[in-house]
């Protein structure tokens, strides 16, 4: 197939054929970037919690005196435990997904000079490491003298820890964490386990806390530490359970008010944690399959138009031997020449969006491999839309040449 | 005239009726989503409150002690209750409030506890943010001193509680302490909540308004960020180490704004000359456009959404454009009829377009000139009767 001809005839059209181009470009700066902020979401809501979310459940209580927190905690713990298919109640402050409960900023150093940046701290009874599914991959999970009552403030002058992998690695780079200490103000942390993972309870990616900046202590529940509950069940039977602990409370604690946004599932939390973002990936996802069909729906006019203006020039061709094919072809290389056009203005317009976007609004890089993929998908779509017009044309029939127009 | 061709276009458009079709939608596909996307970035960036947004400052300082001071560190949003405690004694503003966020529960008119959000501030909150009020009014900065068992209540919260009858004068009750209601909301929400980004940034006004002083006193708890530099047994108390009050300025003129800001430099200055540290420290205050800037309210995600859909209104346009043109150019013989055969020179060129399919704008432009034609000329245009086939 010769291109020379097929650029001759598309400089006759030049309006036509800039106009294509033009919208082809457009859709390959706005699809570039559309599938890279769907992908960001998509794996933004991958997020790994670390803990066996389809078995737990997540209960706020508030409203309730400070002074009577001790009976609360045992009289929940016991009320709620005695609900058929409870497998564990667990006094804790929060969960991934759940309220944000706590964050301290650390220091490798008692004197504050080796600031390491603000994790967040879970807090919980006995047991709760275990009925959170945490797994351990080194050190042990804490004994149940680990577990100390805080008798001032918030957290034990003294405690022994679990931190994540990730943190573990964020504060001793290449090092066996295990042992170590670190602090937060005059609260000293010895790590005695080192977790695969527990996300933090709301991760903000544009925050400087990282996903995974977790630190897990025991303490007993108390005045500090009282009326957020874990509860852990079969996850067939999770969502009955939570309904039931919902309708005990009123009975086992009259005194305290149910948060009921806050109280529920895991996965409902976890759900509505992410709502935004899917949200927006649907309204993506909706944009690009309209850009799609828009710049399809654009092509296929076009090239039909082309068709019926050549009506007879085809015919001459095909009366002086050209195949079926040959005009198939001819129409096949002139859409990808201009959808070409089209993407090498396109690449250059999504590369100049990113780049302005990034430098006012610190977005992400676009990758580059997103370009030629962003291309072929492009160029399918034009040999796709071409298709039906151009085999239209390859029907005409070479007596067409002997008729006047 | 005018009816003249907007018959032919219709005639035109009924010719091809998918084509029509999937051109309006393709437009309309492009409108709608610009649109949208338009709305949602006026009402994330849009001013919360546009008469006084230039007026109103947050206030916010580094004084944090020399071991905790790193340089570059981001300016902490909140001040210690003995900074704010500070500056509302000198009260240099044309008002000014410390206030935190918090949560109580109220127990309704049938008996059930209710869970409601809380704002603990000073009486000067309401004149500053212009807040309405439906019933009775809101307590006076004597309350504030006194810590006066008073409060304040939403519209909705009345409605709740009371029926929404003016329900000023009855008793709030509030783990066992009562609070006499001064006033009752009208509607009011600002979006964002400005005053106030780390307790949502979206969303209804709290329900119950009580002086900072009293929750205090009645140790009502608090909810938002609560920064401490060392360990301290009550975070809230005078002398904390921690920072939690948010504190915003209202400074009616740019001279005042300006003699606020030196005044908070010296603040500083007299800090670091008591010994408190001896970094440079930091102190500014930023209206409620920088201040909403600074906190990034406008997601960058939003931003690059607006932009795509923008990208996508013009691809529609772009779309459209060939459609027309193809479909015209595809009737040129036709079209060629129609050149005018009786006007002024100048208005059969204009009536006579090398661009006969050139969208819709081009028509309109076309339409206008023509009329200018039209009264300019003595003679009318002689209309030629032949139609589309």
């Amino acid at each position: 197939m010769q291109i020379k001809p097929v650029l001759v005839a598309l400089k006759k059209h030049r309006l036509a054929t800039l106009l294509i181009a033009l919208e082809i470009a457009l859709a390959c700066a706005v699809l570039c970037n559309a599938v890279f902020m769907i992908a960001s979401r998509l794996s933004a809501m991958q997020l790994v919690s670390g803990v066996d979310e389809s078995s737990l459940g997540f209960i706020q209580l508030g409203g309730f005196d400070p002074k009577s927190a001790h009976d609360l905690n045992a009289r929940v713990v016991a009320g709620l435990g005695a609900i058929p298919g409870v497998q564990a109640v667990r006094v804790i402050n929060s969960v991934p997904f759940g309220p944000a409960a706590g964050a301290f900023g650390v220091t490798l150093d008692q004197a504050g000079k080796q600031f390491r940046g603000v994790p967040e701290l879970y807090l919980g009874a006995p047991g709760t490491p275990e009925a959170l599914g945490l797994k351990l991959v080194a050190g042990r999970m804490p004994g149940a003298e680990d577990y100390q009552t805080v008798l001032e403030g918030y957290l034990p002058a003294n405690s022994n820890v679990l931190v994540t992998r990730v943190f573990a690695e964020h504060l001793w780079p290449g090092e066996d964490a295990l042992g170590k200490t670190f602090w937060t103000g005059r609260n000293q942390f010895r790590v005695i386990g080192v977790v695969a993972q527990l996300s933090v309870q709301q991760y903000d990616e544009e925050g400087e806390r990282g996903a995974q900046w977790t630190v897990f202590v025991p303490v007993q529940p108390g005045p500090q530490l009282a009326g957020t509950y874990l509860v852990r069940a079969d996850p067939r039977e999770l969502d009955r359970v939570m309904v039931d602990a919902r309708t005990a409370l009123a009975k086992i604690a009259p005194d305290a008010v149910v948060d009921h946004q806050q109280s529920d599932t895991l996965p409902a939390l976890r759900t509505r944690f992410f709502q935004a973002d899917r949200a927006l990936t649907g309204m993506l996802v909706g944009v690009i399959v309209s850009l799609l069909g828009v710049t399809a729906l654009g092509i296929v006019g076009l090239a039909s138009f082309w068709v019926a203006q050549r009506r007879k020039q085809i015919g001459i061709r095909r009366a002086i031997g050209a195949t079926r094919g040959d005009i198939l072809r001819y129409f096949q290389t002139e859409n990808f020449l201009i959808v070409t056009f089209g993407i090498a203005l396109g690449m250059l317009l999504a590369f100049v969006l990113n780049a302005l976007l990034m430098k006012f609004y610190e977005l992400p890089h676009l990758p580059l491999y997103y370009l030629p993929l962003g291309a072929i998908a492009l160029w399918v779509l034009g040999q796709l839309a071409v298709l039906g017009p151009a085999l239209r044309a390859a029907r005409v029939p070479p007596v067409v040449a002997t008729r006047t127009a | 005239m005018f009816g003249y061709y907007l018959d032919l276009a219709l005639r035109s458009l009924k010719r091809n009726r998918v084509l029509t079709a999937l051109m309006v939608l393709a437009i309309a596909l492009g409108i709608g989503t610009s649109m949208t996307t338009l709305t949602v970035m006026h009402v994330l960036s849009g001013d919360p409150i546009p008469q006084k947004s230039a007026q109103l400052f947050r206030v916010r300082m580094d004084v944090s002690p020399d071991d905790h001071f790193r340089q570059g560190d981001k300016v902490p949003d909140n001040l210690t209750r003995r900074d704010a405690e500070a500056l509302l004694r000198n009260g240099k503003a044309d008002h000014q409030a410390a206030m935190s966020a918090g949560a109580m529960v109220v127990v309704s008119a049938q008996g059930e506890p209710l869970r409601v959000a809380t704002r603990y501030t000073g009486a000067d909150f309401f004149p500053m943010f212009d807040v309405p009020m439906r019933y009775g009014q809101a307590w006076r900065p004597e309350d504030d001193a006194a810590r006066a068992r008073v409060a304040v209540i939403s519209g909705d919260l009345n409605e709740q509680l009371f029926g929404g009858k003016d329900s000023v004068g009855k008793t709030l009750q509030v783990g066992g302490q009562s609070l006499r209601i001064v006033g009752v909301l009208g509607d009011w929400a600002m979006n964002p909540r400005f005053y106030d980004l780390s307790n949502g940034q979206f969303g209804n006004s709290e329900q119950v308004f009580l002086p900072l002083s009293t929750a205090l006193d009645l140790k009502l708890s608090t909810s938002g960020s609560l920064t401490c530099w060392g360990s301290a047994p009550d975070s809230r108390a005078p002398e904390a180490p921690c920072i939690w009050l948010q504190y915003w300025a209202e400074l009616d003129t740019p001279a005042k704004a300006a003699a606020y800001r030196q005044y908070l430099q010296n603040y500083i200055a007299l800090q670091q000359q008591g010994g408190r540290f001896s970094h440079p420290g930091l102190a500014e205050a930023l209206d409620v456009m920088q201040w909403l800037d600074a906190k990034g309210v406008v997601p960058s995600d939003v931003r690059l959404q607006t932009w795509l859909a923008l990208g996508f209104l013009g691809i529609c346009l772009l779309n459209t454009v060939g459609l027309l043109l193809a479909k015209f150019l595809r009737r040129s013989g036709e079209i060629g009829v129609r050149a005018p055969r009786a006007a002024r020179s100048s208005c059969t060129a204009w009536s006579r377009p090398a661009w006969w399919g050139w969208p819709v704008a081009c028509w309109g432009w076309r339409w206008l000139r023509w009329a200018w034609c039209w009264c300019g000329t003595s003679r009318p245009i002689t209309r030629h009767t032949s139609t589309w086939t």
